[in-house]
């Protein structure tokens, strides 16, 4: 049986209601796997709870019960300071390529924060630096200038160049196609699947748009307000759906050919009258 | 809306608390000198003692709170040591004075204040500019040169409005308002330069909002848009920089009054204080600060009306 | 996308936003402000060297004497010199307001620091402490502070420092907060950075600026309070302070009314800068600058030859240019000579990436162009009237017959006024009901654009209700006064994927029951493929092609539409097939 690298088991994450009130759970006791050099893609809307699990597993939400296994050591329950230890194998790539680079800091500087934590020496840091940036595709002297200089996709190859520089062995990837234009988005999705292959890193793919995850995950999990209610092979999750709430998803994404959409709309019809 | 206002009339409630035991603590730290700055130089040692007992100096301080919260909650603020005059009494004769001040002050800069910080914000270029030039100039001069400069111009140079002196409106209303007019112009200038800065990046900010567009794309007419939408969402932030402007303004009174030689809550705190004049100080805090709790209540009330979001806080 | 991030995105690649210091150093208020303070605290510290006279040398001869070669500005009710008190009363009063600056600013940014961090019960306590010490009148605590320590100037300077401490920690602590919740500090968590390294790389420079504003702004306000102090003789007597100086001076306001002008102007001078300094470093960080007014012979737009269209289009675009002046005599064009005709009862799909002049196009139409915008050539003809060279006809047009649908739900509603209201005065102002009628109606309209509870929605505010909520209300409004033509801002990206369908179907609904015809703005071809029956494909400003929508999404012709079409993800290959293509398949995942 193939390994996991990361397992989680019925995971509940709350946080605090405002006031008097009940507290939100955000994941009711969720499960899955990943195994080394896979990608698991996360789908689902506004609000099933995605994004949090993502940000359980990178340590940034509160976990009330239930554990996150990462190469059979526990994450959950860990102090700060041994969760930063075990962190450089696990890191992120965010939405926003506007807000997830520091605006007042250079390339390389964003570059090396990660590298100089580790305790990575100047020298070594700054030739890695290239290094990265070359796995991107971005040209090696950007390390000189700002966030601003750039456009949108190059923002998220140089967000995902420091996602790579302490070898990770798992990238949780937050929605990080979303705000890119229909072409930027596809170069960049492909260059995801391109350091997967060369490096064997694998990846929780977290995004809303179940053509996104098919294209670039193994196995995909569906999320509803807080429960996973579909995980298995990525073809058959996306284009067979065997729960009714990812039929209803499926159907509601339109294609560009107008045949099939129309298709798609009856479809999607007749879920909504079967369903009420 | 009533959970809202009673939240902010407990922490009203304890604001007085906190201004009260801090002033009384104070006060009452150092209270050697006073027996014999009441009774003068003169005095014998024995006599000393018994004022000092009469006085009830030689009991703890804390005792001395309690009874002093008791008589405060009944409208029994004790008599001044120096003057042996109640307390309540020559608070309530000077309020009305530091009242006309303060809020006239208040009224007068809502409304300047609005109306620079929307020409402002509206018309740009030159109107702008010299709007910020009010600004400044008003921030710079300290209050109570203002009204220095006021006095010598509009005073002594200009007879047009008396020097010194307060009017009371029942005497004579023109009188009265004749005998503000230069305190309150020189109050209100910073505070007219805060309130309208705030006033005019509000506007500014709200005016860029998405929804400002939808408006204008339901055909509403631009008066409307500006006045009634825009304006709306600039007042809160508004109101929050004149409710602070309030606070700085009872301690500007302090110095205004001496200047125009007003007789009002500010000089009796100062001279109460050199003296040591324990009750009076103590009356004088607690109408003060029950003066702010009052405003500030008042502003957070039309601020929840006009914001409902401002409510849940 | 709000109208200034509309006209940031437009705004050429700006040269590089310059650094604070020498942005602040263009600003010449602000060099102005900078060199006046420079001088008086230079002339302070040097006082003892270029004080032409003992400060607290008394002649009564030459008391009140008007300014004359020995003394430069006269002498004071003592006969001392006026100028050498004013230097040397600058070392005291400089010196205090640094003394309450220095503890403001310790107090206020560690405990911003902390609360703004951490949170918790710190947080609570101190934003506590700093609203009640914001509502205690300070002049009033000084005073009986001073009971306490005496007339120590610099003691009491202390204190005010601790009193004025919450304005600083009010502004670190939102600061921080911000910055918490910015995604380049989860960033750094996750790279593993320690708090502190965190605070100091990333908070820390945010705040930086913030708090040197107001720290200008405590400075004046202290000099203020110091001088109001001293002014009541509550400093020490024997020490030369501008303060003490107006003190003296007011007391014989009779005899020497020129006594109180030179303390005044000091203190205003000193003010006055400090204010100056703050405002040009807030400008400075702002960055925000005014959009270059274009000379008038640029300005002119061309005239452009109208070409008329037949009764069946709604709408026709005819070489429409428009652009945003960048200097006095240059613009930057955003759309260029972009032309269609939109048919009765048609729906037209304006597709493009970012950047491509789509919702530039739309807003042309509406006439909701953000202030700057020049049209500088091209007609839009609707029903016989160019509204370009009509705009009267186009804002007689907006919100009846010519209806806008916005992107994003949540910020196109007025946070301060019930939907109710939003939706009842159109319809008064425009279809002149009575408030009863138009309340009806709206409740109507409520219920057709599928809201579950009209009654509730009317009375809510934007804040209570979803997203989705939130854009049936504006479609709502949108079709109140019944229009001919809508034009639909991407509508449904911003919502979720199975709510937008709904919102698809209620705008075609919308559409049949109608007869409107719409111009919708989308990047989604799928969209296009549910709802349009014409498309027009933009690039850069221009339409690269246009035609029906069946034939161009199967048969594109342009190479940019091809390539647009070809990254739809619609027929990808689910990846194990891919890998298996690309001889790299991962073991099998049974």
């Amino acid at each position: 049986m193939t390994e996991k690298l990361l397992s989680v088991d019925d995971l509940v994450v709350e946080f605090p209601g405002r006031r008097r009130s009940e507290p939100f759970r955000a994941l009711k006791g969720v499960s899955l796997d990943i195994r080394p050099g896979e990608t698991v893609g996360l789908v689902g809307e506004s609000g099933s709870g995605k994004t949090t699990l993502g940000r359980a597993i990178l340590g940034l939400a509160p976990v009330a019960s239930g554990s996150i296994t990462f190469e059979g050591r526990s994450l959950t329950g860990l102090g700060r300071r041994e969760r930063r230890e075990m962190g450089q194998d696990i890191q992120a790539v965010f939405q926003d390529p506007y807000t997830s680079l520091n605006p007042a800091m250079t390339i390389e500087a964003i570059l090396t924060e990660p590298l100089g934590v580790q305790g990575v020496s100047r020298q070594e840091a700054r030739s890695r630096v290239r290094e990265l940036l070359d796995a991107v595709g971005m040209p090696t002297d950007a390390g000189g200038r700002r966030p601003y200089e750039f456009s949108g996709g190059q923002r998220q190859r140089i967000a995902i160049a420091r996602a790579l520089a302490l070898r990770p062995k798992l990238i949780v990837c937050d929605e990080p196609v979303s705000a890119l234009d229909l072409s930027t988005q596809a170069r960049v999705l492909d260059l995801f699947i391109d350091i997967q292959r060369r490096t064997g890193v694998a990846y929780l793919f977290v995004s809303h748009d179940l053509m996104v995850v098919r294209h670039i995950s193994h196995r995909v999990a569906v999320m509803y307000h807080g429960d996973i209610v579909e995980f298995g092979d990525g073809d058959d999750v996306t284009r067979y759906p065997s729960h009714p709430y990812t039929q209803k998803l499926l159907a509601a994404s339109p294609v560009s050919d107008p045949e099939e959409q129309r298709v798609r709309r009856e479809a999607r019809r007749a879920l909504a009258e079967a369903g009420s | 809306m009533w959970s809202f206002v009673a939240r902010r009339l407990a922490g009203g409630l304890a604001l007085l608390v906190v201004a009260s035991s801090l002033t009384f603590l104070l006060m009452n730290i150092n209270t050697s000198g006073i027996a014999l700055r009441i009774l003068g130089d003169q005095a014998t040692a024995e006599q000393i003692a018994a004022k000092e007992a009469e006085l009830g100096l030689d009991r703890p301080i804390t005792e001395r709170f309690v009874e002093w919260i008791g008589g405060a909650v009944r409208g029994d603020f004790g008599v001044s040591w120096f003057t042996s005059e109640s307390v309540w009494h020559t608070v309530m004769s000077r309020l009305p004075v530091t009242l006309s001040l303060v809020v006239g002050t208040v009224l007068v800069t809502a409304i300047i204040a609005t109306a620079l910080g929307v020409l402002a914000a509206t018309r740009r270029g030159a109107v702008d500019r010299v709007v910020q030039v009010i600004s400044v100039v008003g921030a710079a001069a300290p209050n109570f040169w203002m009204g220095l400069m006021l006095i010598i111009i509009f005073a002594l140079t200009l007879p047009i409005f008396p020097a010194t002196g307060f009017v009371y409106p029942g005497t004579s209303l023109v009188g009265w308002a004749s005998s503000i007019v230069l305190p309150i112009t020189a109050l209100s200038l910073s505070a007219v330069s805060a309130v309208s800065q705030q006033v005019r990046s509000a506007f500014i900010e709200v005016e860029s909002r998405d929804y400002v567009r939808t408006l204008r794309s339901r055909g509403l007419s631009e008066r409307r848009v500006l006045f009634l939408h825009v304006l709306r969402g600039a007042a809160t932030p508004a109101l929050t920089v004149l409710a602070l402007q309030f606070v700085g303004l009872l301690g500007g009174a302090v110095v205004v009054e001496r200047v125009f030689a007003l007789p009002g809550l500010g000089e009796t705190i100062a001279s109460a204080t050199t003296l040591g004049d324990v009750p009076l100080v103590m009356g004088v805090v607690a109408i003060s600060v029950t003066l702010v709790v009052v405003v500030n209540l008042v502003i957070d009330i039309i601020t929840g009306w006009i914001n409902p979001k401002a409510r849940l806080s | 996308m709000s109208t200034e991030t509309a006209a940031a995105a437009l705004t050429p690649s700006a040269p590089a936003p310059r650094s604070l210091t020498r942005r602040l150093l263009h600003n010449p208020l602000g060099i102005l402000a900078i060199g006046t303070i420079g001088t008086i605290i230079l002339l302070s510290v040097l006082a003892p060297l270029i004080a032409p006279h003992d400060p607290t040398y008394v002649d009564l001869s030459i008391a009140f004497d008007p300014p004359s070669a020995q003394h430069l500005l006269g002498a004071d009710s003592a006969g001392r010199d006026v100028l050498s008190r004013l230097l040397y009363g600058g070392r005291f009063t400089l010196l205090g307001a640094l003394i309450s600056l220095s503890v403001a600013i310790l107090v206020g940014l560690v405990s911003g620091l902390v609360a703004g961090f951490y949170g918790g019960w710190f947080d609570t306590l101190s934003d506590l402490s700093s609203s009640l010490l914001m509502a205690m009148p300070s002049m009033m605590l000084l005073l009986a502070f001073r009971v306490v320590v005496g007339p120590s100037l610099w003691i009491t300077m202390a204190i005010f420092g601790v009193l004025i401490s919450p304005s600083v920690f009010r502004l670190v602590r939102s600061g921080v907060r911000q910055v918490r919740g910015e995604l380049y500090v989860d960033a750094a968590r996750v790279s593993g950075l320690s708090d502190t390294r965190i605070i100091a790389r990333h908070v820390l420079s945010v705040v930086r600026a913030p708090i040197i504003i107001q720290g200008a702004v405590i400075g004046g306000i202290s000099i203020a309070i110091q001088s109001g102090l001293e002014f009541l003789g509550l400093g020490d007597q024997s020490v030369p302070t501008w303060g003490l100086m107006l003190s003296e001076g007011f007391r014989n306001l009779y005899i020497g009314p020129l006594l109180t002008v030179w303390p005044g102007l000091a203190i205003a001078l000193t003010i006055g800068s400090l204010v100056l300094f703050g405002n040009a470093l807030r400008d400075a960080l702002e960055d925000r600058p005014t959009a270059p007014r274009l000379r008038a012979d640029v300005a002119r737009a061309e005239r452009t030859e109208v070409r008329p269209v037949g009764e069946d289009i709604a709408l026709s675009v005819q070489g429409l240019t428009v652009g945003y002046p960048i200097s006095e005599s240059s613009v930057k064009t955003v759309i260029e000579d972009v032309s269609f005709d939109l048919r009765r009862g048609q729906i037209l799909g304006l597709v493009g990436e970012s950047g491509s002049g789509k919702t530039q196009t739309a807003w042309s139409i509406l006439g909701l162009l953000p202030r700057g915008a020049i049209t500088q050539s091209g007609a839009i003809l609707h029903q016989g009237v160019d509204l370009i060279a009509d705009r009267e006809a186009q804002r007689a047009l907006l919100g009846r017959k010519l209806a806008y649908v916005p992107q994003e739900p949540m910020s196109n509603l007025d946070p301060l006024f019930t939907i109710g209201h939003q939706l009842t005065f159109p319809l008064r102002k425009h279809l002149g009901l009575t408030s009863e009628e138009a309340r009806r109606r709206a409740l109507a309209l409520l219920d057709r654009v599928g809201i579950k509870n009209p009654e509730r929605t009317m009375s809510a505010y934007p804040h209570e209700i979803s997203g989705g909520m939130a854009q049936r209300v504006l479609i709502a409004g949108a079709v109140s006064c019944d229009p001919d033509i809508i034009v639909a801002d991407e509508p449904t990206t911003a919502l979720d994927v199975t709510v937008q369908a709904e919102i698809l179907d209620l705008l075609r609904e919308l559409q049949a029951e109608r007869g409107l015809s719409m111009v919708l703005v989308t990047h989604n071809f799928g969209v296009v493929a549910d709802l349009c029956d014409a498309v027009a494909v933009m690039q850069n400003g221009r339409i690269v092609e246009q035609g029906e929508a069946h034939s161009l999404l199967r048969d594109p012709q342009h190479p940019y539409t091809q390539s647009l079409l070809a990254s739809t993800l619609d027929s990808t290959d689910p990846r194990a097939v891919a890998d298996q293509k690309h001889g790299t398949p991962m073991e099998a995942t049974r």
